[in-house]
């Protein structure tokens, strides 16, 4: 049930996320969701596509450092209080989240969330025990 | 296998004793032989007879590369040219080369010592010495191969280049030591490759490299691909060439320095202060026994520093560190100075670090600062940004912590580091002073 994102290190200057989204279209690979963070020097940029080996490969020959990490998608329901269920049950749990971002695409009537765990494989079990609609990767992909 | 018993494990103070004798000589004759040293003398007010103890050789000047220069080429010989049997000289990157001369008897005291340094790297005289240092101007390849002969070994002076033909010979007689500057010895096992050849069936069992500055790291690398031990020899043909000093392969921890025939110094190369064992300076040499070109306190630009302990090999001469880079390259930063070497051994030692990095160095209302660029590579990359900044962190406190300057780190893409031919552009000074 883990969605493999891609991470791209970039300096914090004009034009770098522009030329990462450009690379990544003459790739002919496209972005599912992507959330940058950044400090006054630097930035992580983290993408979910539809071709992770692609963009990668891509990515990597122009340069760039690209690592793979595994989050987790879940449909959140689009109501006040549904992404507080979710931290609570995990913070209950003593699971820490890293980061969290939204997709771009909804799934139907719900927002999708990604999030950063660790221990991933325990987060998932939970959320799944706690009947929380966990998106697998193969379906993310192509939203 | 230590060669000379009697000299290299001589107990300190007769050694010391002898050291005196032969420094007082020394000065005895380049003042009374070379007209650099006696002007020098004379100016500050010193006589020979004011050298009565080793600590009265602070009193006297250093000798620069460029008093080298402005008495080429023959102007520092301290023996009529009748006297000299052999020239070297060594290459300038600007200007006019080094020129150097040697009597009969110094070139044998060149044998012997680089005999000496052959044995504490692993040689006998039942080895084959497969010696790819340049024969020529240069010392490298005649100060081994007189060596090797002095040693009785059976010499092969294939001298550099035509590497293909060298896995030929490797592979055919068998030599049993390798000798050649670090980074030929890894070009060897890269065409050896090439064609085939596994230098694990080859009969290497030591390797003796140096004539440039290499790494730990590098050590290892050379150990693993050529499959043999490897140490480190340094000289420089100023004060002789090749065996000046030698790092055992017991202990592969450092060069035993040849006392009984040069005086090391450490200096401030800002101040000229003597600097105690254990602190990084430039290495300065005074020779005792050479006749045709000696050198009092010859200031020789390269980085090190002195350790005065016991080794385990038995020897009791006085180690210096690997050197670690060049007085050329070294930045002031509020007082402290800083070699790009070292930064590069603090990002070394750091697992995750690559060696790519470019120190920034900028001039803020009047106050120096040093900024390291640190591409990050694969290893030290992280989706989680608190890592990063953790890392930054860290490298700025191993910074800190060695070399006792505050620096910020900044973590950079790859490649955004300029590379000139291959090699980076390691220091960018934006102070205009
Ligand atoms: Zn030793």
């Amino acid at each position: 049930m883990r969605v493999e994102q891609i991470s791209v290190f970039l300096e914090n200057k004009a034009g770098r996320l522009a030329e990462v989204s450009a690379i990544l279209a003459e790739a002919d690979v496209n972005i599912r969701a992507l959330a940058l963070a950044d400090t006054s020097d630097f930035g992580v940029l983290r993408l979910i596509v539809n071709d992770n080996q692609k963009a990668i490969q891509a990515l990597k020959s122009r340069g760039f450092t690209v690592s793979k990490t595994h989050v987790v998608a879940v449909e959140v329901e689009d109501r006040p209080g549904g992404l507080n269920r979710i931290l609570d049950i995990l913070n209950q749990a003593g699971i820490n989240v890293e980061y969290m971002y939204a997709f771009v695409q909804h799934s139907g009537e719900n927002a999708v969330m990604i999030f950063r765990i660790d221990p991933i494989d325990e987060a998932i079990k939970l959320l799944q025990e706690n009947n929380l609609p966990v998106i697998e990767g193969s379906k993310v992909y192509t939203m | 296998m230590i060669l000379d018993i009697g000299f290299e494990t001589m107990p300190r103070e007769d050694l010391e004793a002898i050291i005196l004798r032969r420094l007082k000589a020394t000065i005895d004759r380049v003042y009374a032989n070379v007209p650099f040293y006696r002007k020098k003398f004379d100016e500050n007010h010193i006589t020979p007879n004011d050298i009565q103890s080793l600590e009265d050789l602070k009193r006297i000047p250093f000798t620069k590369k460029e008093d080298l220069r402005d008495n080429y080429p023959f102007g520092m010989f301290a023996v009529p040219m009748d006297n000299v049997v052999r020239i070297h000289a060594s290459s300038g990157t600007t200007g006019k080369p080094t020129v150097v001369g040697y009597t009969a008897r110094d070139i044998n005291t060149w044998a012997e010592l680089m005999a000496r340094s052959l044995a504490a790297g692993g040689a006998t005289r039942g080895d084959m010495i497969h010696n790819a240092y340049g024969y020529g101007l240069f010392t490298g390849g005649l100060g081994i191969h007189y060596g090797a002969e002095k040693l009785g070994a059976s010499v092969i002076p294939v001298s550099g280049g035509n590497t293909k033909r060298q896995v030929v010979i490797m592979t055919d007689f068998g030599p049993t030591i390798l000798t050649a500057t670090p980074s030929y010895a890894l070009h060897l096992s890269e065409v050896a490759e090439e064609v085939g050849v596994s230098f694990e069936n080859l009969k290497f069992k030591f390797g003796i490299f140096g004539a440039e500055p290499w790494s730990e790291k590098m050590r290892e690398e050379i150990e693993r691909k050529l499959n043999l031990t490897a140490v480190d020899i340094y000289g420089l043909s100023e004060v002789m060439g090749p065996g000046v000093a030698i790092e055992c392969h017991e202990a592969k921890k450092g060069l035993h320095i040849f006392e009984d025939h040069f005086i090391p110094e450490i200096i401030d190369p800002q101040t000229g202060e003597v600097l105690p064992y254990g602190e990084t300076g430039e290495l300065v040499f005074t020779t005792i026994t050479k006749e045709a070109f000696p050198v009092i306190r010859y200031r020789t630009r390269d980085i090190t520093s002195l350790n005065p302990e016991p080794c385990i090999c038995g020897r009791t001469h006085i180690r210096m560190n690997r050197v670690s880079g060049r007085t050329d390259d070294m930045l002031i930063i509020r007082g402290v100075n800083v070699f790009p070497s070292q930064i590069e051994s603090v990002l070394m030692e750091m697992d995750e670090v690559e060696p790519y990095y470019q120190l920034v160095v900028d001039r803020k209302d009047n106050l120096d600062t040093l900024t390291v660029l640190v591409e990050v590579g694969e290893r030290l990359f992280s989706d989680e940004v608190r890592h990063l900044q953790d890392r930054e962190r860290k490298i700025a406190k191993n910074i800190k912590d060695y070399l006792g300057v505050s620096a910020k780190v900044k973590l950079v893409e790859p490649k955004v580091i300029a590379r000139s031919q291959g090699k980076a552009v390691r220091v960018i000074d934006n102070r205009e002073i």
